[in-house]
């Protein structure tokens, strides 16, 4: 076999593993979409579900999403900032850090049904907090963090070092450096990687099964004191996701339309991850572009 | 041409090392300097002076250790190599204890390679680091803005756009944008690391003019391994070879009667 016919076959063979890929996850998506889109509607969208009777709607869960992913980004992003800038900008090559690296590692491609178990175990009952948001936060946190370390770390890895010779030249500090120089440099890439872990935590549900709950108690929307109960803001009240809403439908539901509201469910959470992605890249470039150019 | 016979071969001395009369002013001197980076001496006997408000070249092969040298001579390798022997900058060695090494950079500047602008706008690459040093009177910052970006001859281009991001600027430009940078700490001294290597001939030029009018007010070291340029601009050229500064006179005696064998190899084009 000559040189030429074996780059054709070996081409040839790729673009069918890539063909298979597209088409897959297209498959998967259109089924998805085909299935859910139609049942959704603003009735959908904004009315309670329930539990016995046909036309129940996802308008708590969506929000208990929507809540848990904000909770858990503001208690994530800052620990893994620090993290990220301490493991690139300051920490040296020896063993504590190598041991840090691999623990993230690790943490990192932990199974996230483990991450939840281990929130339960901890958070719920050893620290008594209960199915609340706030132990689905602190879950979704452990599940969070290793990667979005890693994405900032290597977001700042990605700023070459002539920028921080150019901050040590003019007489600046390493912190005044890496944080009015490097960071801001380093956010498009930052943000970029931000909103795509949104997307992998507002899909999840494994995690929140045992910590955040299965249940999702009537909200108040007139009630902003998050002190209060029915308040959406309450961060000590079980609250079930739009993941876990789908899988307990699918594994226990008994509303004789469950199919309908399952795929309705899949389709807007399928949306939601799919804003998610389109959005980080986009903002990144946007981003990116107000940084380098004319202003 | 050069002289010939100037050099003799046989005789000629290993070393050369031009020593300033009493009344020189004298910049900056390093005395009996060697670097290390870990086990591996990347510069030993570096013995220079630098006179005030002239440009010094430091010219040789790549991996001859200018780098080494420059960057020692404002503390840039402080995190990576070792420095033995003394730095003196007014009566101090910059590498004493008492002495604040942000300080001391802010009195000696340095231009890199490769142009290194904040991914900030123009205007702000400059009072950045003011700014963050307390500078607060807007009035001053925007006269340091126009004086510092004419003394680097970029104020005509880019005075209707200083909120322009720095990035979007040429490779020449943002080099001078660099320079008009280290000059708005008014540093007095400024070493530059082939500063015009990555850019065009007409860029380089215009770094060549800058540093020239730049010189009536600042003591500059430059390194190059354009030898034509060191010609141009320098007063003084030191030649580095192998780790250690093999020969330091004038620019003119270096290029037409040096007194070294290497030198002369080196100058002539034969290794480098
Ligand atoms: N950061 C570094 N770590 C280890 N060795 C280095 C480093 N920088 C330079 N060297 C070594 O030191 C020697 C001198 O290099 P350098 O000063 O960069 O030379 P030049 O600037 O004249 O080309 C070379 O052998 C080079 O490999
Ligand atoms: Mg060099």
């Amino acid at each position: 076999m000559n040189a030429k016919l074996t780059n054709k076959i070996a081409t040839a063979v790729l673009y069918l593993i890539a063909g298979l890929v597209i088409l897959l996850l297209a498959g998967l998506l259109g089924f998805i979409l085909f299935n859910g889109v139609p049942h959704l509607s603003w009735h959908f969208l904004t009315s309670p579900s329930l539990a016995f009777q046909a036309g129940g709607g996802i308008e708590f869960q969506l929000f208990n999403s929507i809540y848990l992913l904000f909770i858990t980004m503001i208690i994530s992003f800052p620990i893994a900032l620090g993290a990220g800038i301490y493991l690139n900008e300051y920490a040296k090559q020896n063993i504590f850090t190598t041991i840090i690296r691999t623990a993230i590692e690790i943490l990192s491609s932990l199974p996230s049904v483990v991450v939840g178990l281990f929130g339960f175990l901890l958070v719920v009952v050893k620290l008594q907090l209960g199915f609340s948001i706030l132990s689905g936060a602190i879950a979704l946190t452990i599940f969070n963090l290793p990667l979005l370390t890693r994405s900032v770390e290597g977001s700042l890895k990605s700023i070459p070092d002539l920028q921080r010779e150019a901050g040590a030249a003019l007489g600046l500090s390493k912190w005044e450096t890496v944080i009015h120089v490097i960071f801001p440099a380093a956010l498009p890439s930052i943000v970029t990687g931000v909103v795509l872990s949104a997307g992998r935590v507002f899909g999840e549900a494994a995690a929140l099964i045992y910590t955040a709950g299965q249940s999702a108690p009537a909200l108040d929307f007139t009630d902003w004191n998050p002190f209060n109960a029915a308040s959406p803001l309450n961060l000590m009240r079980p609250a079930e996701t739009l993941a876990v809403h789908i899988w307990k439908i699918n594994s226990e539901g008994i509303q004789p339309d469950a199919a309908q509201v399952s795929a309705g469910a899949s389709a807007v959470l399928i949306i939601a991850v799919l804003i998610f992605n389109i959005s980080a890249r986009w903002i990144g470039k946007a981003l990116y572009k107000r940084l380098t150019s004319a202003r | 041409m050069l002289e010939n016979e100037a050099l003799n071969t046989d005789n000629a001395p290993l070393r050369n090392i031009y020593r300033f009369g009493e009344n020189a002013e004298i910049a900056l001197s390093t005395h009996d300097l060697h670097v290390f980076y870990g086990d591996n001496e990347a510069l030993s006997e570096g013995d220079l002076e630098f006179e005030r408000y002239k440009i010094t070249s430091l010219i040789g092969a790549s991996g001859s250790g200018k780098s080494t040298f420059l960057r020692s001579l404002n503390r840039m390798n402080d995190n990576v190599a070792t420095v033995k022997g003394q730095i003196m900058y007014r009566g101090i060695d910059i590498n004493s204890k008492e002495v604040d090494v942000y300080e001391m950079r802010r009195h000696i500047g340095m231009v890199f390679q490769r142009p290194n602008p904040f991914a900030k706008s123009i205007k702000d690459n400059i009072t950045f680091a003011l700014k963050q040093r307390g500078m607060r009177d807007k009035n001053k910052l925007e006269e340091i803005v126009e004086t510092s970006l004419k003394q680097a001859a970029l104020w005509d281009q880019v005075k209707d756009d200083l909120g322009k991001s720095a990035l979007a600027l040429s490779g020449g430009q943002q080099q001078r944008l660099v320079i008009a940078r280290a000059i708005a700490m008014k540093p007095d001294i400024l070493l530059l690391d082939e500063p015009a290597s990555a850019l065009d001939p007409i860029s380089t030029s215009q770094i060549e003019d800058t540093l020239l009018e730049l010189k009536e007010k600042y003591t500059i070291v430059i390194v190059t391994h354009n030898m034509q340029q060191a010609a141009r601009i320098s007063d003084y050229t030191a030649f580095f070879h192998m780790g250690k500064a093999i020969e330091y006179d004038e620019t003119r005696k270096i290029f037409t009667r040096p007194k070294v064998k290497l030198t002369n190899d080196y100058i002539s084009g034969n290794f480098g």
